[in-house]
This record gives structure tokens, C-alpha cells and sequence, in this order.
């Protein structure tokens, strides 16, 4: 399981790094790259900062016990893990950020001052538990949507470019997933399905595909009508390579942009599947859930909806500003020409 | 015309089939109707209760082939699970739900009016906010405001619902005291007071988008050839913006909004059930987290018949107001 999550990301690594190598030969993409690295290069940097951190818990190996934890050797664990030893590095309950003491009966902790932002319920620090669900954020958004675009773009585009029954059927298909309220349709997906990691990317899939290939379709339908591509018909080159070489090229700037919105409204709606109790293991939905009622006792507890909001709203709000960035330098209608 | 109305009915009533052909694949063909029973009884029930319970939420049926009638009997597909899920919700006769056995039908009648009285002043209000600063936004549209109101927008679009809603509470029920945290009266004089939060909870966090989408209808409005004519008449600003520009407007925007009616009646269910209005949001949820399948159904169904009744509205008002679709 462990091999086979590593092996997972490497090829992600891999792949992500050949699509770069193939982008920098491009000088569209180069231009797009440098404008973007201009205008929000501080949104970029933090949402790189997520990718690093959710690399880093992705990895894990087993070895090397905890001290007090002999079983912890036997469990694969990842770089985030071995950095923040939460075997060791906890208290008995509550404590606030920095604090010396515990938060119940004022008794010393075992680690003062160094739970930047305290611990919870279970002495768990809070820091820690912030920065293992970046990976959940990451797994929910990132993956599913890299799921979700290669099917949406074969069904929209060769609804699209072929027309008649291949339309016909994509689109009542698409008028049938569009028509269930998308939060109902999640729900009973997830319902249906069963809880956990995969089913509710799943669900999430299935919910997100809609939009992208009425985009796609709206696209490509668009495209087979120009004349370039009526000139590669009469050429005589062969549909597949219309679609690899005129029509996919053109949609590029929709994809991406549509990639980064669905990231966010995916990483967005997983905190209501939380409240509803259908959510992801250690998401910052379920910390945010769980911190509801803290905010009743006194003193308010505040840290732990803290941590998670403000990562779920940074890493949000920087994907937000670099879709929107990106839609003013890739749209064709409002790109200038860069110098 | 009427061949337009006809025909988009005819999809319509195909997409409702489409719907619930969906929902019979995953409520009864991927999830066992065994689970459903198992999980409403217990593990522990004796098989006779199953059984029971089985028979009198009816999924004791096969799934759509009955081999206990005659090979020729038209009962041996209307005795189905298939036939009687299409009989059942085609009919309205929504039966039982599967966590306490409440008819379905009348816990419908009664959420209504408790999410529309929520839905209603959120849906008018959100509405005239959002055009009354889209229009501000697009009439200053590349000035210091402009970008101010847009980064805002992109801020207040990055915060989950549900962070809004823990603010909200706290904030104002909490240490302002201003409204009550959550509850409901149906009394009409009272209940304004349990609305007033939920209300603005669901105005500031939806706003972010609205205003995004009126300003770039507006901004495109703008561009048109008849904005200089009525300048180059000697209009002013105000005339232009809102006699002109938010007229021509109206269409894309009635068609955006009119899509989103139906859905008032279907409540919302963050808002609902934090608020503790009883309405059909409310509902939902109860019927999530109770395992109540039935009920779930039930809400699934409508949502997507309310939908594609919105839809339909909208294509007639963009028939009346358009000829090109209308003759198309």
C-alpha cells in the first residue's frame, strides 16, 4: 500500500515535470508563465509552498521507532510525521498557543511553548493536524480533478466535434447529472457509495464532470466550425489528429482556468460534506466541524477552527486570484501581445 | 411557438425519466435494499422484523424482474422494485420514510413554507444588492473602486459556507446578542427575528460571485453601440446606467436568476439546519445523517423536477424575449 501510494506520486512528480519540459519549448506557454510569475507571484509561491507540504506528507517508509512507541516502527510514516513526532509531541487535553500550562486544572504540560497554535481535545497538536490535511485539500481538489478532465474532455469534444448520436447521447446525459442539485447529488452519491477517500473523489468526480464537459462540448463545437479546421478536413488529415492538433491546443486556456475553479469549489464543498458527517478523514472540514462547539466554552477555543479556516482560505483564496490572473493573460480576447 | 414550448417539454419530461432511471441505479441497484433494511433495524433484529420491515417499506420486491408471477402475467414486471419506484414518484405517493416511518408527502407540505419564508427575503435581497454593486462596480469599471470591490469579491468567494455560518453565530448571537442563535416560530410576528441572521449569513456569502457575474453582463452592456447614442444624446450617468444599461441587462440577468426559483422551495440545507429552521433543507439533512433513504430520494427527485422546470421557464422567457430562439 505504502509502495504503491510512492509509486503514485512519483509518477505524478514525472508526469507533472514532462508536461513542464514539453510547456517551456512552447513560446505561448513561456509568455503566459513569465506574465503570471509578474502579476501574483506571491499567490504562486504560496500555493508551491502547499505542494511542498503536501509532497512531503505523501511520501512515507517504514523504520525508525519513536522513543516510548515501539509499534510506531512498524508504520509507515511520512517526512510531516517524523518532523512533528505526534506520537510523543502531545499533551492530555487542551492547551492555548504557547502556553505552559494546560488548559483544564492548569497543570504543566510536557512540552510548553512549543504548540504554537495549542493542541485539541486529545492533546493533539494543532499545528500538526492543519498540515496533515493539506494533503486531504490537495488529494480532494488536485487528484480528483486530473481524474475529472481527460473523461470530461473525451466525452465533451467528441460530442462536439462528432455531433449527431455521439451528441445526442453526451448531452442528455449531461442534462440528467445537471438537472440533481449538485450538493444532492454529491450527497447521495456518497450515501450510495459508502465513506472514504476514494468513494467521495468519486462522487466529487461525478458531480464536477458536468460543468467541463458542457464547456468542452460548447468549445469544440464552436472550433469545428473555423476555417483552419475545415482547411486540416480538406486536407485530409485524419480526425483524431484534428482534434490533437487544432482543437485540444485552442481549448487549453478553458482547461486550465476550469481546473483551478473546480480545484476550489471541490476543496470548498468537502468542508459541508464534513458537517454533514460524509467528509474525508483528517480534512480541515471535520476540524472546523469539530471546532463548532468550542467556541461556546470559556474562554473560547479558538486555535483550532484558526488553523484550519485560515489554510483552507489562504490556499483557496491564492488558486482564486491565480485563476482569475490567468483568465486575463491566456483569454485570447484580452491578451496582449507580450514583449 | 407552441411547437417550441412542446417540443421543450417533451425533453423535459425525458430528462425526469433520465433522473429517475439515475436514481434507481443508485438507490436500488448499487446500494442492496438488505443494507437499506439492515442499517434502518439493526444488526441484531431478529429475520422476521427484517423481513417485515422489508415488506412494509416495500423492498421486498426483485429488482425488475418478478419470477414468482407466470412467464405471460404483466405482474411479473409491475411487481418490481423498477415499476413501483417509477409508479411512486411519478405519482407523488412518496410512501414512508425509512427512519420513523412519517409519511413523506406531508413532512414535504409542512418544510415548505419554513424554507421558502427563508429562501424568499435571501433570494430578493441578495438580488438587489448584488446589481445594485454590480452596477456601481461596472459604471466605475478600471478605477481604484473597481479593483477594490473585485479583490473583496474574490476574498469573501474563498470562505467555506460554513465558516460564515460559525462567524455569524458567533459574532452576532453570541457576544452582540442581537438575534436569537437558532430557532423558529411560525408565528408571523416573531419570525422575523430567527430570519434576520440566516439571511445575512446567506447574503454575504453568496454575494462574492453575484457580483462578479452582473458586473461582466453590465460591463458588456456597456460597450454597445446604443450606451454612446444616449451619451451622445445628452444623457447623464444616471439615465444611462439605469435606464439603459440595467434594461437591456434585465435579460441576462432574469434568465440567470429564474433558473434559481424553483430552488426556493427546496430551502438550503447549511442554513436550515444550523439556524434550526424546520424546512426541507432542514430535512435533508436529518434524512443524511439518519440513513433515511427514502427521504433522500424523495428530495433528490424534486430538486431535479423543480430544476428542469426552471430551466424550461427560462427558455420561454428567452423565447418571448428573443425571436431567434423562438423561430430557431
Amino acid at each position: 500500500m505504502t509502495m504503491l501510494q510512492n509509486l503514485l506520486v512519483l509518477t505524478l512528480l514525472l508526469g507533472a515535470g514532462l508536461v513542464v519540459r514539453a510547456a517551456a519549448r512552447d513560446r505561448f506557454w513561456r509568455e503566459t508563465a513569465r506574465e503570471m510569475w509578474r502579476r501574483r507571484p506571491v499567490a504562486i509561491v504560496v500555493v508551491g509552498l502547499y505542494l511542498l507540504v503536501g509532497l512531503a506528507d505523501s511520501i512515507s517508509w517504514v523504520g525508525g521507532a519513536v522513543e516510548g512507541d515501539p509499534m510506531s516502527g512498524f508504520r509507515a510514516r511520512s517526512l510531516v510525521d517524523r518532523l512533528f513526532v505526534p506520537e510523543a509531541f502531545k499533551e492530555a487535553s487542551y492547551s492555548a498557543p504557547f502556553a505552559k500550562t494546560a488548559f483544564y486544572g492548569g497543570a504543566p504540560l510536557q512540552h510548553p511553548g512549543q504548540h504554537w497554535l495549542g493542541t485539541d481535545l486529545l492533546g493533539r497538536d494543532v499545528v500538526y493536524r492543519a498540515l496533515k490535511g493539506v494533503r486531504v485539500a490537495l488529494l480532494i481538489g488536485g487528484l480528483t480533478t486530473l481524474v475529472v478532465i481527460p473523461v470530461a474532455l473525451l466525452f465533451g469534444v467528441s460530442a462536439g466535434y462528432f455531433g449527431r448520436r455521439v451528441d445526442d447521447a453526451v448531452f442528455f446525459l449531461m442534462t440528467v447529472l445537471s438537472s440533481v442539485p449538485p450538493l444532492l447529488l454529491l450527497i447521495a452519491l456518497i450515501m450510495v457509495l459508502g465513506k472514504g477517500t476514494i468513494q467521495v473523489c468519486v462522487a466529487l468526480g461525478i458531480t464536477g464532470w458536468v460543468h467541463f464537459c458542457r464547456l468542452s462540448r460548447g468549445e469544440s463545437l464552436k472550433l469545428r466550425e473555423t476555417d483552419y479546421v475545415a482547411a486540416a478536413r480538406v486536407l485530409g488529415v485524419s480526425d483524431l489528429t484534428i482534434i490533437r492538433r487544432h482543437i485540444l491546443p485552442n481549448m487549453a486556456h478553458l482547461i486550465i482556468i476550469t481546473f483551478a475553479l473546480t480545484f476550489t469549489s471541490m476543496v470548498l464543498s468537502e468542508t459541508v460534506l464534513s458537517y454533514l458527517g460524509i467528509g474525508l478523514e483528517g480534512s480541515w472540514g471535520q476540524m472546523i466541524d469539530q471546532a463548532r462547539n468550542e467556541l461556546s466554552r470559556t474562554p473560547v477555543i479558538w486555535w483550532n477552527l484558526f488553523a484550519a479556516a485560515s489554510l483552507l482560505f489562504v490556499l483557496v483564496l491564492c488558486v482564486n486570484l491565480i485563476a482569475d490572473a490567468l483568465r486575463d493573460v491566456m483569454d485570447p480576447r484580452t491578451r496582449t501581445e507580450a514583449r | 411557438m407552441a411547437a417550441f414550448l412542446l417540443r421543450r417539454v417533451a425533453y423535459g419530461a425525458l430528462t425526469i425519466l433520465g433522473v429517475l432511471l439515475l436514481l434507481f441505479v443508485l438507490f436500488f441497484a448499487v446500494t442492496d435494499p438488505d443494507d437499506i433494511a439492515r442499517k434502518a433495524v439493526g444488526e441484531r433484529a431478529r429475520p422476521e422484523v427484517y423481513q417485515q420491515w422489508k415488506k412494509n417499506h416495500g423492498y421486498d420486491r426483485p429488482l425488475f424482474l418478478n419470477r414468482a408471477h407466470d412467464a405471460g402475467s404483466l405482474a411479473r414486471y409491475t411487481d418490481t422494485l423498477l415499476y413501483e419506484h417509477f409508479r411512486t414518484m411519478l405519482t407523488f405517493d412518496f410512501g414512508r420514510s425509512d427512519a420513523d416511518d412519517s409519511p413523506i408527502g406531508e413532512r414535504l407540505w409542512q418544510g415548505a413554507g419554513p424554507s421558502l419564508s427563508l429562501t424568499l427575503p435571501l433570494f430578493l435581497i441578495e438580488l438587489v444588492v448584488a446589481v445594485a454593486i454590480g452596477l456601481m462596480v461596472a459604471f466605475f469599471r478600471e478605477t481604484a473602486i473597481d479593483r477594490v470591490v473585485l479583490v473583496a469579491c474574490i476574498f469573501t468567494m474563498s470562505v467555506a459556507s460554513l465558516l460564515y455560518i460559525i462567524a455569524g453565530q458567533y459574532v452576532v448571537g453570541i457576544l452582540l446578542k442581537w438575534f436569537p442563535i437558532s430557532g423558529y416560530d411560525g408565528d408571523g410576528t416573531v419570525v422575523w427575528r430567527f430570519l434576520a441572521l440566516p439571511v445575512l449569513v446567506g447574503v454575504v456569502s453568496g454575494f462574492g460571485s453575484d457580483v462578479r457575474l452582473y458586473r461582466t453582463i453590465f460591463v458588456e452592456e456597456m460597450g454597445r453601440d446604443y450606451v454612446r447614442t444616449a451619451r451622445a444624446k445628452g444623457a447623464g450617468d444616471a439615465r444611462v446606467m439605469v435606464g439603459h444599461v440595467l434594461r437591456n441587462a434585465l435579460i441576462p440577468i432574469i434568465t440567470n436568476v429564474v433558473v434559481a426559483i424553483p430552488f426556493l422551495f427546496t430551502g438550503s440545507l447549511l442554513l436550515e439546519s444550523f439556524f434550526g429552521i424546520p424546512g426541507l433543507g432542514a430535512m435533508t439533512v436529518e434524512a443524511i445523517q439518519g440513513n433515511d433513504f427514502a427521504t433522500l430520494r424523495v428530495m433528490v427527485y424534486l430538486g431535479a423536477l423543480l430544476f428542469i422546470l426552471g430551466q424550461i421557464l427560462t427558455d420561454l422567457s428567452y423565447a418571448l424575449a428573443d425571436p431567434r430562439v423562438r423561430l430557431s
